[in-house]
């Protein structure tokens, strides 16, 4: 659906009622609100996450895909438990539920554990949906289910997150998906793929949390055990809505993590940004936190029962020419 | 023929998979937060009229496929082959058993049927939603029963056997729904 008219007025009040709703639930928890850079000559690399690139005389700039590089560096400079609610953007991504510009609210938390900072992300996005007759239930509040990664996997497909990949390609033929083995490469590929292909859509409705990522998924968390790691995602009638961590500050395994990342996407022929050496520094004094990322667009969407971001946005991208 | 990338892919759009013509229905751009972006899509396959599904990479390019419609007029058959005219340039094809399939019974002299074509080829016939048709073969109708909504079997002039209400006589003309073989009304109705 392409258009240029914007959407009825009460969908832009809507808007503006969430957009100041989860400025005051984080405001009322003491939370700072801060504004940090939308354009800026480094990005964090992602080996998934393709950035705009722009030229700004003879510099090359980044537009950003999250707030993380800057939130992290004021994190390391004592600033406190701190919030960011602004755009952010990736190239390439358009569809039902992504457009290459949308809306992030991303926060931080020092010293709290991890489970505590998930009830949070959970009541935040319950008081956003508030009751949960929109999930054809008849509760007062929402229902939320907690899951661990590796029981969806056994319990949907048969096998743990640690199965040798064969295993993953034998499984995909037998479900009817063969082309999986041209699209996976690697471990994470093929958890990924098979995470978004035949489990999130059995994931029940109303808020799911999903816990202990494998390591592979998680390189910007810290790790629990060998294999698992301190990440979590929390799901809206089967949409992925939020993605958090107990943060990583070990610099030195960063920069791995963040070099093969940029390996991967110079493989790619992508641009790959610099690494910003200011924010591997930083990463070593950054206070014990815990971080989510929600995108906003998705949880108005959910909240009005709409069947695609493009509705409740003002402007979605024109889906005719490329991005 | 050009080729298009997954970021073009809408209903409608014909390409070629597996060498075989086939329209998009559905078309889904999937990713998970942290990984890669691929597309699932719903199609038809043209010359099976099976609906099946297939990922893709995102990025990923696929040929078109030279499909179009055009409406041409029905004009005999061999039994082998049904020959039809595009009435504005009068250029004939010839649409064989596999792609005339149901079509074939309801087919008569003139009739402006839908062809779908490959590589200017017909691959499916389709006849007009409704056709009036000739009864030639029926038992004798029953004057002044139409309270009792039986019906019996018509053989129509294509070969066609449809089931019509008992007071319809052999040599009257009815109109018939070509999709569910259901008899409409007396022609003209």
């Amino acid at each position: 659906m392409n258009t240029s008219v914007a959407p009825a007025a009460s969908l832009l009040k809507a808007r503006a009622d969430l957009l100041a709703s989860l400025r005051a639930f984080l405001n009322q928890r003491g939370v700072l609100e801060v504004e940090t850079p939308l354009l800026w000559p480094t990005a964090i690399p992602e080996s998934y996450i393709e950035l705009f690139v722009v030229q700004a005389g003879d510099r090359t700039a980044f537009l950003q895909p999250s707030p993380e590089l800057f939130l992290k560096k004021l994190l390391a400079q004592g600033v406190g438990d701190l919030f960011q609610l602004s755009k952010v953007f990736r190239r390439g991504e358009a569809g039902r539920w992504h457009n290459p510009e949308f809306t992030l609210l991303e926060w931080y938390r020092v010293g709290w554990e991890l489970e505590a900072f998930i009830a949070e992300v959970v009541e935040l996005i319950r008081s956003v949906l508030g009751d949960a007759s929109a999930f054809g239930s008849s509760r007062s509040d929402v229902p939320v289910d907690s899951f661990r990664y590796g029981d969806l996997f056994e319990e949907i497909l048969d096998l743990p997150p640690q199965a040798p990949l064969d295993a993953f390609s034998e499984k995909v033929r037998a479900l009817g998906v063969p082309e999986a083995e041209k699209l996976c490469r690697s471990r994470s590929d093929w958890l990924d793929f098979l995470f978004a292909t035949f489990i999130q859509p059995k994931l029940p409705e109303g808020i799911v949390v999903v816990k202990d990522y494998p390591a592979e998924l998680s390189a910007l968390a810290r790790l629990k055990s060998e294999e698992i790691a301190a990440r979590f995602e929390v799901f809206v009638s089967r949409i992925e809505l939020a993605n958090g961590y107990h943060e990583l500050n070990d610099s030195r395994l960063l920069r791995k993590r963040l070099e093969a990342a940029r390996e991967e996407k110079r493989r790619r022929g992508e641009v790959v940004p610099p690494l910003d050496e200011e924010f591997l520094r930083l990463t070593d004094r950054l206070p014990d936190c815990c971080g989510v990322a929600l995108g906003v667009d998705r949880l108005l969407a959910l909240k009005l029962g709409r069947d695609s971001i493009r509705e409740v946005m003002t402007f979605p991208w024109p889906l005719e020419s490329s991005s | 023929m050009a080729s298009v990338s997954t970021s073009q892919f809408k209903p409608g759009l014909k390409i070629l998979l597996d060498g075989a013509p086939c329209v998009i229905l559905e078309n889904e751009f999937v990713k998970p937060g942290k990984g890669q972006a691929f597309n699932r899509v719903k199609y038809r396959n043209l010359l099976t009229g099976n609906v099946l599904e297939r990922t893709f990479k995102s990025g990923e390019t696929v040929e078109l496929a030279d499909v179009l419609e055009k409406e041409m007029e029905y004009l005999y058959t061999d039994g082998e082959f049904w020959f039809f005219m595009d009435p504005e340039t009068f250029e004939q094809v010839q649409a064989d058993q596999t792609a005339t399939r149901d079509a074939a019974k309801w087919l008569k002299e003139g009739m402006v049927c839908t062809l779908v074509l490959w590589n200017g080829q017909p691959i499916s016939v389709v006849p007009p939603n409704s056709v009036e048709l000739k009864v030639v073969e029926t038992t004798p109708g029953v004057k002044g029963d139409t309270a009792t909504g039986g019906t019996k079997p018509a053989k129509l002039e294509t070969g066609a056997v449809v089931k019509v209400p008992l007071f319809i006589e052999e040599g009257e003309v009815i109109k018939v729904d070509t999709r569910t073989g259901e008899y409409l009304g007396r022609a003209g109705s």
